[in-house]
């Protein structure tokens, strides 16, 4: 079943994951099928945050789950499954990209912008949430076009925290970086897509209005 | 305390977040009675969460999952005895899983869920009180930045707000549990 948002955090959940992790140890290799079934689509979306790109999404995906199982037991309990996965994910992403030399073709993100506040531009009135759009294959396009025109560091703290539902600390373990930096990252993250969608998702896409093309995806 | 919008602007995530102290709090409600700009920018900011938090935003290629576990059975499952064994394994887990469901259902003995992509827990305690708004889709605690409109709000038990379909703000329900953890 999709789920609109993310479940709640459930004890009896991580324990059944916990005694999963000891069956695969113990040779039980079926149960690792149950174990990462419900995290396979959020392991595509690290995947594809880094690597911008289906089918390499896939490949790296596929490596990191048997990567997951071969070092199942130096998962420690302590963390949550979910988290680590994402982190193995996100450092075989990263390694495949430095491979691509993509980076070079992209703008660098200045990380010393992250102490300059951001003003948001557009006031458009959005108060009512459109859940409904999400139907929509055009809206769920825009919205990814939006989040794609967000520079990477803005991007990995969104998607972790808003979409993969990690908290600030999980976020911040999993970048490397201080909780500080996630909570500016998401702030202006947050503000820039603020910015972007509002004046669409106001009600543009309501009346069915053709999305204008320009610098906002709308 | 009284602040601008420069400042409500600086504290706008962490005030989503409910990362912000009791003065702070009141000083931006209090602002958002006043500034119909600033109210732009917070009910925006809270919508585009809510979207982006939505599993149908996260879209996977079409058979994926299929490839995926293709691919697992060919480096893990080499034979056909273990992969027997893993359908037998998946079926009495899918069955233990329906049981308990099904039990679950039959125990609250509510309506579906108003929003058929949300999830229901097994956690929220049954005699919380939790906000719920006649239009809403998710309960809630009180003063979550997350409850939509103000028109017909109640507070009723987490019991009776799951029987009549709400599903538990992910948000504001996840932080009072892991609190109360």
């Amino acid at each position: 079943m999709a789920a609109s948002v993310g479940p709640l955090e459930n004890p009896a959940q991580q324990d059944y994951e916990q005694g999963l992790i000891e069956r695969i140890r113990d040779g039980e290799r079926e149960a690792f099928y149950e174990l990462i079934r419900p995290y396979e689509r959020r392991v595509y979306a690290a995947a594809f945050l880094i690597l911008r790109n289906q089918e390499d999404a896939e490949d790296c995906v596929q490596e990191t789950v048997l990567k997951a199982f071969k070092h199942i037991r130096q998962f420690r309990a302590e963390a949550k499954f979910s988290t680590w996965l994402i982190q193995i994910t996100l450092n075989d992403a990263r390694m495949r990209r430095r491979k691509q030399n993509r980076s070079l073709m992209e703008p660098i993100d200045k990380a010393e912008g992250d102490e300059e506040p951001y003003t948001p531009r557009d006031f458009a009135d959005w108060r009512e949430i459109p859940s409904e759009a999400l139907e929509r294959q055009e809206i769920r396009e825009k919205l990814a076009q939006a989040l794609n025109s967000l520079g990477q560091i803005y991007r990995e703290v969104f998607v972790l925290r808003d979409m993969e539902q990690l908290s600030i600390e999980e976020t911040a373990k999993v970048l490397g970086i201080s909780p500080a930096s996630v909570k500016t990252r998401l702030l202006r993250a947050r503000l820039m897509l603020r910015d972007l969608l509002a004046p669409g998702l106001g009600g543009r896409w309501s009346r069915g209005i053709q999305f204008a093309k320009g610098v906002k995806p709308w | 305390m009284v602040i601008t919008c420069d400042d409500l602007w600086r504290e706008i995530s962490n005030y989503l977040d409910g990362d912000v102290g009791p003065e702070l709090q009141s000083a931006i409600d209090g602002h958002l009675r006043e500034c119909r700009r600033c109210v732009a920018v917070v009910a925006g900011t809270r919508n585009l969460i809510e979207l982006y938090g939505d599993e149908r935003v996260q879209q996977v290629p079409s058979g994926f999952s299929n490839r995926l576990h293709q691919k697992l059975e060919s480096r893990l499952l080499p034979s056909r005895r273990h992969f027997l064994g893993w359908i037998v394994a998946t079926a009495a887990t899918a069955l233990v899983i329906g049981s308990f469901e099904t039990a679950r259902s039959s125990v609250l003995g509510g309506p579906a869920l108003r929003s058929k992509h949300a999830k229901g827990s097994t956690r929220v305690p049954p005699d919380l009180q939790v906000i719920v708004a006649e239009q809403g889709k998710t309960f809630h605690v009180a003063r979550c930045p997350f409850i939509h409109g103000q028109a017909g709000l109640r507070t009723i038990p987490a019991l009776e707000a799951e029987r009549e379909g709400f599903a538990p703000c992910v948000r504001c329900m996840k932080k009072y549990l892991d609190a109360t953890a």
